[in-house]
Formats: structure tokens, sequence, C-alpha cells
């Protein structure tokens, strides 16, 4: 029978060094998902290394109008900080509805950018402001972070430590929960920020979030509600399941996003 | 199998145990310290039967581990009375019958203690969100959510009365 | 404040269920326990080769590896459906063989195969993954309409094309010339969704061999322990009874899942005794959805006719239920004796006939869910007359209090003769609680905000009180539907009650010892419920088809007869007066119009001591009683489904639920109201929510609340219930049973509601936004045309 080893290192060089030790080495960076997967066995990490101790991991503050979430930040903590609010009132938002209280208490930024969930709401936040993953060894923006289905450009060893988001002009989330498990059947991510006007879609494609090119030309040209108006989201790459057929969500894409850019 | 030592607080004693791990914090509580108030109804931090405070937090004890308790102060349904008294919220759940089976109660009341500690006067709807990881099958909920709003009012006039 | 009947007394089992002491089977670990895993199937259909256990028995902690022929070879008998149907042909029903463990055929996933003993938990799970198990795959169905295909691959060798029985109620003849003679026909096809119950406790079962006795105790969370001890030994040859003990104690809920012994607890007792060790297993959240009985799962087509008076004259109803895997206990009268029977609704209706074939698949057993077999009758007869009335462009309300029965008691053309009951009373009580005349206004307020706003009704009844045992003996059932009490008087005066029934949620320590107070005025504090223990109590039957008060309570007042005779034979005696000039009140026993009394706890002492009594009589004060019903009991219901929908979503939010209900004589209505909420939750559940999907191979989609979609507190309303009682005539306390009327009467409820509100009749459940959003389209589409 396998055994793990629980680290709790108090430094990003400790827990560097416990990831690249183990042999099957794995970060806690809440557990939300993890733990549930090793409940199940589809997981045995060898070791599992707890970064929430490290020293300012969890801290979330602002720089101008770039806002510094550290990667050990819970939900709660990002959704109830006045400094989220003050710079990106729509990420705090988002926090606000993920998942459950319980979740939202334990569930970590860092962990949830991570997993890639391609049902995860952060991924489309990251994505629509253009953010930055920053990792114990670079930088990484959005763009080039999110590869796929639980797929992420991070590599064996690399720890995030915060996503850094330059606040947007306008921006607002607006989510259709999958009513059994509360995550995004479809949620839809409308920002004018850094990386121009965005509109990020998590929960509906097969690859995971991606961006919806057509519906950021209409609202490049005219930011409103009715600019959306017949531009319908493609079927193609959409997911099917038994919580939503691929037009269904396409038809939601479209609802969703009218919403939030109405939030914005 | 490497155990490894915790040193934590559990409803304001001191407490030390020895658990693998992959223990989770529900499984340390339930069967090393015969704390089985909280109560696996699915394992996945779902249905919130499991769930307990972490430093005044909310949490579900089965998506915790055991190992991570360490230093912290963890509050259980065993710790939510006085031996003087009921908790309000356990007052007005009887009065309410706020509960059939009892299996989610324990942590229906510690979600909604979490709550009201958070926000005094919260509306139905707040405190209904509130419960997204809390699932009772038996009562449809309608006695829980009235009940935490008459203990909240209360509350609310107690506090009015304090000042 | 009255803690008799009809008093809100605060329920005497909350203090520990609110401070966390509530004591669950999960509960308890006995000394030197080992646990049990079970290594489950994870084909729907497949031979089982060959078994090899060497690597799990090779692991840390494991004690043992047991598989089927193992128990077979040990004189363990196989699993057995207790109800016999007979096909309309008078051939037996086709029950197919069920071992506790799969000797040589998996027939569903899940289907346990062989059980792992290991020192922990942990280990015994991880060992049940290294039992290796070759199988040889075979063609599956997943689906009811698949199984009766003329290809269909056969999963039991004595049922010919999966055919489990051909039955029929009624008079088709009959039935044929209404509908020959009416002048509109409503027809409807209908699907009653596949449910799983989900208790919040998983089931458990701590199983513990004594050696030395030769005997056996199983903790379990069961809804009736006796059944389960009885089906033990009598059926699966366990033990014999007197070495066989069963404790339920707290069961966190059951609704109909916790009736069945399941190859776990055979396995366990059985595993036990083969390892001389106490065994434990309790099921995860997975396992409860892979293998704990499903509910409903129905096709149905149904036809009514109606005259030009819109009066209803003939009603056909051809529906296929699918049985699961194996035919679990109560399997077989489900779909039949529990669904047909009550297919004449609240409505005269003299040409009925209704036919069902079941059939199995490679899925996990169906059975009872609450309800069990009423919720579909409802549904039919529900959507069908709001159906009709829509097609006639009558009222609905107007429609079925045309067809109202009106007068008491009734003998319908299936089998059932109605108590008591005032429809036109609840109906109306309903529609002035929901506000009916206000609805055009806010249909239009609604509107004006984007949404379509619609109200749905739903008139029913149901058959309580399981059962008059001759009655269910000749339909097939293989035991009686009685129920016991024993009356214990202490010599203090305090009362022990020992019932057969048994309290998974209902409030059974409060509302026995209501009845008790009541009717001997003393304080409900000195009366205590015992149950859930083959040791302590008499046999019973235990608690399902909301059956405790109707059956159970009447076996408490039976008792409680006998203890006052004898109660006023010993106050009599002594205070030397007339057995008839004795009352009983104020905690005294008293001569009436004197100041002669004793003290209720003397008449208690004066039974034991025993130095005075009657010449002849026995001393001390306890008596038993058994109650067989003359009649099931008929509760009744209006409810009234007020909800909104977001045509851009397909969302549903339900506005206002409303429910009238006629439940005879109430106990204590802060208890019955919270079974009527938490009936409704369920039903609003099936209607919106929940799904049981299996792929077309057989494997559970929703093994998970990942994918299961549970009632959550957003996603219900506060209700608004009330109550007409019409006392039950057939049994003392005018009871008629209130646990399962939510579950029963509100699914069409939302169905004719959102459907009223989408104006597209072609809605299933679940009304999942995607669904409703899909019908909506397609009136869009027909509206384009």
């Amino acid at each position: 029978m396998y055994s793990t080893k629980y680290h709790k290192p108090a430094s990003i060089a400790d827990a560097t060094a416990a990831l690249t030790a183990g042999e099957d080495a794995t970060i806690l960076a809440g557990g939300q998902t993890l733990l549930a997967t090793m409940k199940q066995h589809l997981a045995s990490p060898s070791d599992l290394v707890d970064i929430r101790a490290i020293d300012g991991l969890s801290d979330i503050s602002a720089d101008g109008n770039v806002l510094t979430i550290g990667a050990a930040a819970t939900h709660t903590a990002v959704a109830s900080s006045a400094v989220v609010r003050d710079v990106c009132p729509a990420l705090a938002d988002l926090a606000s509805g993920i998942g459950d209280p319980a979740v939202r208490n334990v569930g970590t930024i860092g962990g949830s950018v991570a997993n890639n969930d391609p049902a995860a709401d952060y991924p489309a936040a990251m994505l629509a402001l253009g953010a930055t993953i920053v990792t114990n060894t670079r930088e990484i923006t959005a763009d080039d972070f999110f590869e796929g289905l639980f797929s992420t450009a991070l590599e064996d060893g690399e720890i995030i430590t915060a996503v850094k988001i330059t606040a947007p002009a306008k921006a607002a989330y607006a989510k259709f929960p999958q009513p059994a498990s509360l995550f995004a059947l479809v949620g839809v991510f409308v920002a004018d920020g850094a990386g121009g006007v965005r509109v990020a879609v998590t929960g509906a494609g097969e690859d995971g979030v991606f961006r919806q090119g057509a519906m950021e030309s209409a609202l490049g040209a005219n930011w409103s509600a009715g600019a959306l108006d017949g531009v319908a989201a493609s079927q193609d790459g959409l997911m099917s399941d038994m919580h939503g057929a691929a037009d269904y969500r396409a038809h939601l894409i479209a609802v969703m996003a009218k919403r939030a850019v109405s939030a914005a | 199998m490497s155990m490894i030592h915790v040193n934590t607080t559990v409803n304001g004693d001191e407490v030390d145990f020895v658990c693998d791990p992959r223990e989770t914090l529900l499984d340390v509580l339930r069967d090393r310290l015969s704390l089985t108030g909280a109560k696996e109804g699915c394992g996945t931090g779902d249905c919130g039967a499991c769930s307990v405070t972490v430093d005044d937090r909310l949490v579900c004890s089965c998506l915790m581990l055991g190992a991570e308790a360490e230093g912290k102060s963890i509050a259980t349904i065993e710790g939510m009375a006085t031996t003087e008294a009921l908790d309000p919220l356990q007052v007005k759940f009887i009065e309410y019958a706020a509960l059939q089976c009892g299996i989610c109660t324990p942590g229906i009341l510690i979600a909604t203690r979490a709550l009201l500690a958070k926000n005094p006067d919260p509306t139905e709807e707040e405190v209904r969100y509130w419960l997204a990881g809390n699932l009772c099958r038996c009562t449809g909920y309608d006695k829980i959510i009235r009940a935490v709003l008459d203990t909240a009012k209360d509350l609310r006039a107690d506090a009015g009365e304090a000042r | 404040m009255s803690t008799g009947i009809g008093a809100r007394v605060k329920r005497k089992e909350d203090k520990r269920f609110t401070t966390g002491k509530g004591k669950y089977t999960d509960d308890i670990r006995n000394d030197n326990q080992a646990y049990a895993a079970f290594v489950r199937s994870t084909h729907a259909h497949a031979n089982i080769k060959g078994i090899d256990a060497s690597a799990a028995l090779a692991m840390d902690g494991v004690i043992e590896v047991l598989d089927g022929h193992q128990l077979t070879g040990d004189g363990i008998g196989n699993i057995i459906c207790g109800w016999a149907v007979t096909s309309k042909d008078g051939s037996p029903m086709n029950m197919g063989a069920w071992s506790a463990l799969a000797t040589s055929k998996a027939r569903y996933v899940g289907d346990a195969i062989a059980v792992v003993i290991a020192e922990t938990q942990a280990q015994a799970r991880i060992a049940a993954e290294a039992v290796v198990v070759d199988y040889e795959e075979l063609p599956a169905i997943a689906h009811v309409m698949k199984a009766m295909a003329e290809d269909a691959p056969n999963i039991h060798e004595n049922a010919p094309g999966n055919l489990i029985y051909d039955w029929e109620l009624g008079d088709e003849a009959l039935a044929d010339a209404g509908l020959a003679s009416a002048t509109h026909i409503t027809t409807l096809d209908l699907t009653n969704n596949r449910l799983s119950p989900n208790p919040m406790e998983p089931r458990v079962a701590i199983a513990t061999y004594d050696d030395a006795e030769e005997h056996y105790t199983l903790h379990t969370t069961s809804q009736n322990p006796h059944v389960a001890r009885l089906l033990l030994s009598a059926f699966y040859q366990v033990a014999p009874e007197n070495k066989l003990r069963v404790i339920a104690p707290d069961v966190g809920g059951g609704f109909g899942a916790k009736i069945y012994v399941y190859p776990e607890e055979i396995t366990c007792l059985w595993a036990s005794m083969r390892t001389n060790r106490s065994i434990k297993w309790t099921s995860d959240r997975s396992e409860a959805f892979l293998t704990d009985a499903h509910g409903r799962d129905h096709v149905t087509t149904a036809k009514m006719g109606f005259d030009d008076n819109h009066k209803i004259v003939g009603f056909k109803v051809d529906t296929v239920a699918n049985l699961g895997a194996y035919m679990s206990l109560f399997s077989s009268s489900v779909p039949t004796y529990l669904y047909a029977t009550l297919l004449s609704g609240q409505y005269n209706i003299q040409n009925l006939h209704c036919n069902v074939r079941t059939y199995y698949t490679n899925t996990v057993p169906v059975d009872a869910y609450r309800g069990a077999g009423r919720p579909e009758a409802t549904y039919v007869m529900e959507r069908m007359m709001e159906t009709a009335a829509r097609e006639l462009d009558m009222d609905p309300a107007e429609l079925r209090r045309i067809n109202f029965i009106q007068t008491f008691p009734h003998q319908t053309p299936m089998l059932m003769a109605y108590d008591a009951g005032d429809f036109p009373k609840i109906l109306e009580m309903a529609q002035d609680a929901a506000d009916i005349a206000g609805f055009a206004a806010r249909k239009t307020e609604a509107a004006g905000r984007g949404k379509l706003r619609g109200i749905g009704y739903s008139t029913f009844i149901e058959a309580c009180g399981l059962a008059p045992s001759q009655a269910a003996g000749s339909l097939g059932a293989g035991v009686g539907l009685w129920e016991s009490a024993e009356v214990r008087v202490n010599p203090v005066g305090s009362i022990e009650i020992l019932t057969g029934s048994h309290s998974h949620g209902q409030g059974h320590e409060t509302t026995f010892a209501q009845i008790v107070a009541d009717r001997f005025d003393i304080p409900i504090e000195s009366v205590s419920i015992v149950h859930g223990d083959t040791d302590k109590v008499q046999f019973g039957m235990g608690t399902y088809g909301s059956r405790s008060a109707p059956v159970g309570m009447s076996a408490v007042v039976k008792a409680m007869d006998k203890v006052e005779a004898k109660v006023k034979k010993i106050a009599a005696h002594t205070l030397e007066a007339a057995e008839e000039d004795i009352v009983i009140e104020g905690g005294q026993v008293k001569v009436a119009g004197t100041d002669k009394a004793m003290g209720w706890h003397e008449v208690g002492l004066a039974a034991y001591i025993a130095h005075n009594l009657p010449e002849g009589m026995e001393p001390g004060l306890k008596e038993t009683a058994f109650f067989d019903p003359v009649n099931f009991s008929f509760p009744s219901g209006a409810f009234i489904c007020e909800v909104e929908v977001d045509p851009d979503t397909g969302v549903t939010e339900i506005i206002k639920f409303t429910a009238a209900d006629d439940f005879g004589t109430i106990i204590n209505p802060m208890i019955v109201e919270g079974q009527v909420h938490g009936g409704v939750t369920q039903g609003i559940g099936q209607a919106l929510l929940e799904q049981v999907v299996y792929d077309d191979d057989g494997q559970l989609l929703t093994g998970s609340y990942m994918d299961y979609t549970m009632p959550r507190a957003a996603d219900i309303p506060f209700f608004d219930v009330s109550h007409h009682e019409t006392p039950s005539p057939n049994n003392p306390l005018g009871v008629k049973g209130c646990g399962e009327a939510g579950a029963i009467g509100s699914p069409p409820a939302v169905i004719n509601a959102i459907t009223d509100a989408i104006g597209n009749n072609n809605l299933a459940m679940p009304a999942t936004p995607q669904a409703v959003w899909r019908a909506i389209q397609a009136t869009k589409s027909v509206a384009a045309e």
C-alpha cells in the first residue's frame, strides 16, 4: 500500500525542494478537488506539498491599477477583499459565486487556475482580463497558460505564486451553473481591459476555456448588450453531455454574454 | 507508512493525535477523537454533513486533511452547546422541528452559525444560498430557513438590548 | 401546554440530534473491528470466468477475500422478491436468481462479486481494487424499451424476452367501450423518471458473530429490523431467528431505500462468521448511487375519454416498468398493486383498465421509493386531467370538480374502497391559499419582466397504511402487514411503548408518546418509545408506505385499551367502585363524581406489588396488541404550483407551492408539516432536477452529487401547507398517514405549471432548464409555421 508524506514548507525554495524530491509529489493548494480525487484512488501522490503556510502567498495587494493576488488566497478572501472590489469588482463577484461557502473558504485561486478544470470560473476571468500567471520561475500570460482540459503551461515542480491583473475599464462575469455541481455549464467573462475587449467562455468548450472572437469584435465596436444581438456562438468545439448539448450551451453563451455586458 | 503527529484545538480543548497523512479531518474527528457528530454523507465536499469550522471558517472536514489541523482551532457540533445552555440556533431548530432524521443537522447548525457570525441580518435568499453546500433530504429546508431567520432576529434584538 | 393529540409538541429526539449525540450505525465501532469492501462489477453484463484474489490477499492488513462460490457453498440463500405477481395468462412472475455475491454472471455495474475483509477501511478499499475479475463481457440493456426488443440479450435464463410479468387490472372491454362512446379523447405518452432515493446517511452494516454463542448481531440502517431478521433467517439462511439480533439505531433517512436486505448485510454477517471478526461496511456515496435500489422508471401511454358533460367515460393505461437486474423485495408490487389500484384518482371512473409489463435491464434493482407506485399513478392521472382541460378549453379545477367522487365509502373498479374525504373542500382551500383569483394579474406582471408565469394543479389520492394482511396476501404479498405494540406501564407509572414501527426521521418518539399522554393524561416526559431492536421489541413490520400512524399507532391504541381495562379493574377494586364509574384524568384514576381517586402511579404500583388485586388477576401492567387494518387509509390532497420560467435560459423558479391535505386526524401538526415539506421537495426534485442516467452500455453516468442534482435550499420556496381532517373510519385514531403525500402529489403540479407557462404540453421530467428551453423553442417553431 502506498504512503504519502505531508509537507508544509515555509518558503518557495523548500516547497520546490519537496516537489522535486518526491517521486510523485503534488501541490496541495486547497484540496477541494485533489482530496476528492485521492479518495477515489484516481490520484496517489507520494508527497503533498501544502503551500499555504508560505509567507505572503495569500496576500492580496494593488499597485496602482495592477492587482496581485497570492496563489493561496481563498475564494472567500478574493470575494471579500476591499482591494479586489476596488480594482476589479467583477473578479470579487466571480469568487463569491464559486461552489458553496465551505469550498470558497478553502479553495484557492492558484489551485483553481493550476487545475484548469474546463468548468471552473477563474480561467474565464484570467483569460478575459489578460491576466499574468506568476510562478516561482517566470510570468506566463493567460493566453499561453491555459492549454486544454486540465492542462496548463506549468512544468513539473513549477509553483504558481500569484496572478496579476490590470484593472479593466469594464468587466463582469455571468454564470449559468450546472445544477448538480454548481460549476459553470456556461460562464462568460467579458472585459474591456489590458488585453482589449475580451469575451472568455468557460464550462462549454471541449478544450476548456476559450475566447469568443465574434462577440469580442461586436463589443469592440460597440460595448452594449444590444451589440450582441444576432451574434450567435458557434457550436463547434462545444461540449455535449447530459447536462447540456452543444446547441444549448451555444445559446447560453449568447445569453450569458449579454447579461455580463449589461452588468459590467 | 509514516504517521504524523498533530497538535490542535478542538472545541477549546488542546488535543493531539497521530494520523496517516492522507486521513481526512473528518476521519480523525470520528475515529481518533470519538467526535462522531460530524457525519460523512458524500466524502466529496458536496453535502455538508461533515461541516466544522477551522479558525472560524466553515469547511468540509471530509475535504481537509487531519494534518492541516496543526495549530488551528476546530469547532464541531459537540462544542456548540455549553454545559449550561444550548446555542440559540439549537433552541430554535428544536422549537421549529427544523430537522427530521438528524443526520445533516450538525452540519447545518455549524454552517448557519458561521453565517450568523458573519452576517447577523441575512435575507431569506442569503440563508438559502449560504446552504448551497448543505443537503437535507428530509425537511425541504422550510423550517430550517425559518429557524435561522428567527434566531437571527432574536440575536439582533438581544444585541440591541445589550447596547 | 397540551401535549396530546393535535398539539405542536417539540420533538423529544431533537436534543440529541442538535447536539451531535444521535447514535447512528456508522458512529459505532466495535473492539477489534474489521472492515469490508466489495469488489463490484465494472461491466453491466458479463460472465465471470474467474476471480484472482492473490494480489489482494498479499496486501497490508487484508484478512480474507471471499466470493460467491464460498457464500453459496455455505448455504446462504438467494435474495428474494416477497410479493408474487401473476401474469394475466396465469403464469407466475419470472424471478431470476440473485446471489448476494454473484457467482457466474454480473448483471449490473456495481453487482457485488467478492468481499475483502481488512483491518482498516482504507486497506479494504484499496485491496478490493486489486482483486482481478476475469470477465467475458456480454451485450447490455440499460433502458426498458430496449429490454423488450426481439434481439435483446437475455439477462435471466428463466425470463425469456426479459419479461418478468404481463399483468392487468380492471376491465378492458368496459374501458374500450367507454372510450368508444367518448366525445373527446386525451392521449399522452409519459415517462416517469428514474430516481436515486439518497437518504443523507448512506447504508451501513456492522455484523458481529459470537462463536461461543453461535450468535449474530447486526447493526444496520434499516427501516424494518424485524423484517430484515425474518429475511436473513428464513430465506437467506444466515442464522435462526433466536441466534440473530438486528438493531437499527438512529437511522438517517430511508425513503424506501432502507426497507430491503441488500447483499452487503448478508455478506457481512456471513463473513463475520467466516473470519470470527466484527465486520463493518459503510457505503460511500458512489456505492449508494450504484447499489441502493432506485425508484420509478416507467414508460406509459394513457387514453382518457370524456362525454359531452366532461365526465370521464373511459380510461386506459399501458405501462412498461423497469425493475433493474434483479427483483428487489417489493419491486413487483410497486408498478402493480401500489400503482394501478390508484388510477381512479379522486374521480368517479367506472371504465378503467391498466396493463403493466415489467422487464429486467442491466441496471440496479428498482423498488419502492417514497410514494412507491402512487406518484406514478398520480403523475399519469393529473397530467391527463390538466391536458384534457386544456384540450377542452376548460378551467382545470372545474374539470376535476365535475369528476370528483362525492360520497364515501367509494368502491373503485381498481380494488380500492376509499374511506373518507372531501375533495371539493381541499381543492377550494388550496385555491384560496394560492390566490387563484389574482393569478391573471401576476402573469401579466411577470410578462412585463419578460418571464412566463404558469400555474398547475394536482388533486390526488393515495392508499396508505399498508396493509390489511388478508387483502395483501390474496394479492400475492408474502407477509402480513399488521403492526404490533407493547405498552409497558412501570411500577412508578412511567410508560414504555415498544413498537414495531421504526423512526428514521418521522419523530415517532414524540408522536407515539403524544397519543399515550393524551389517552392517560400523564406528562409526555414519562412516556418513552422503544424501537429498532429485535431483542427488545416484539416482532413488528416496520415503517414504509405511510403506515406508522394508521397501523403502528393503532396497535398502540389497542394495547392501551387493554391497559385501560386493567387499570379500571384495579382502581374499581381498590376504590370499591364499579368499573364503569372509573375515569382516568389529570394523572389520577378516579371514581367519577366523587373525590375518591388513586394517583396514576399508585395504580401501577398496585399492579406490581400485587398485594391487593381483584381475584384471579395476574400481577403487572403490560399489554401487547397486534393491529391488522381492515382497509388501507386514503389520504388526499390538492396541490397548486405557481412557477415563473425564464424563456432565455429555460430556468424554472417555483414562486409558490400550496398544499391542502387531508390526513384525517393529525397528531402533531408541526411534524406533519415537515413531512409535507420534505415530500413535496422530493417531488420538486423529481419534476425539476433529479434523474438517474445510464449510458447505452449500462454505465452509471450520475454516480455522484456532481452529476445527480439534489434539491438545495435555493431551489425550494417556503410552502403554504394547510389541513382538512376527515377522519379515517378504519382505525381508532382516524389517522391516514402523511409521509408520502408530498412526493406523490407534487410532480404533476410542477409540470402542469411549467407547461402552462410555456404553452407547450410536451415536456418530460425532469424539466431541466435545457428541457424547458427546448420545449419553448418547439413552441416558437410551431408558431412560426
